[in-house]
């Protein structure tokens, strides 16, 4: 079950993978990543089956750091929304080369 | 046999949920499926005996970090009037190799891994055992990796600070 439990993190990582690159709404890229995060921490927890508690730990950190990534993340978007009236990132192209 | 049966079932509603936070054309709908998937995981981490990170994911995750979303889309009224947002064409393709090519990493090393062990499983049965579910997770927290533990609530300072800030109208 702990190789299922990989196989099934790798897929909800490429999943999420694939939304980041193929939305253009902020949010939804926003929560692909959100998908991604969670991927890891199913690895991690897999991984604690194997080398003990550590891995569960490292979870509770990567979901600290999810959350206060969501909240500025979102509070960056809000702000965007004020300037530019939408939250499509092919407006924002002032760092595009 | 069962908690195989039961983890293939909440693994094919986790890659489900995920496929509709992606594909979804409504992000409300998007965040919905995202409330799926998260609750199929948090299922996993129990049948992968993680309770005390099951009950969290579904507290942090499910209820505050989804509520913000929905607080979010609902405040810039994203839920209707909606236009396609997917990128065509030439974007999709490099997306759809990009995609393919980590599949592809992540696939060849998985391939042929069988059987893994480890004493983990039983390591964590004593804590549990001898702590408690929380008590088992809060030791190494408090003892081994205190400071990360301390950094993080700094962390989640500067982000609450950071937030507030950026939030605010006129700010200078």
């Amino acid at each position: 079950m702990i190789t299922d439990a990989l196989l099934l993190s790798a897929i909800l990582f490429v999943i999420g993978t694939f939304g980041v690159l193929v939305r253009r709404n902020a949010i939804i890229i926003f929560l692909a990543i959100e998908l991604q995060l969670n991927a890891v921490n199913v690895a991690f927890v897999a991984f604690s089956n194997l080398y003990g508690i550590d891995g569960q730990v490292f979870v509770f950190f990567v979901m600290t750091v999810a959350a206060a990534e969501a909240a500025v993340g979102l509070a960056i978007i809000i702000s965007i929304f004020r300037h530019y009236e939408t939250v499509d990132v092919n407006n924002f192209n002032f760092l595009k080369w | 046999m069962m908690v195989t049966i039961l983890f293939y079932i909440f693994a094919a509603v986790a890659i489900g949920g995920a496929i509709g936070v992606v594909l979804a054309r409504n992000p409300v709908g998007s965040l919905l499926y995202m409330v799926a998937t998260l609750g199929a995981i948090a299922a996993t981490f129990v049948l992968l005996e993680a309770h005390f990170l099951a009950a969290i994911q579904i507290i942090v995750y499910a209820g505050a970090i989804m509520v913000l979303f929905m607080f979010v889309i609902m405040l810039l009224n994203l839920g209707h009037d909606y236009q396609g947002d997917f990128k065509v064409g030439f974007y999709t393709t490099i997306s759809l190799v990009v995609t393919g090519a980590i599949a592809g990493v992540i696939r060849s090393n998985l391939l042929g891994v069988q059987g893994l062990e480890g004493t983990g499983a039983e390591a964590i049965g004593v804590a549990v055992q001898e702590f408690g579910v929380v008590g088992a997770i809060a030791r190494p927290l408090y003892t081994t990796y205190v400071v990360p533990f301390e950094i993080t609530g700094i962390l989640l300072l500067v982000a609450i600070v950071g937030a507030v800030a950026l939030a605010k109208r006129n700010v200078t």
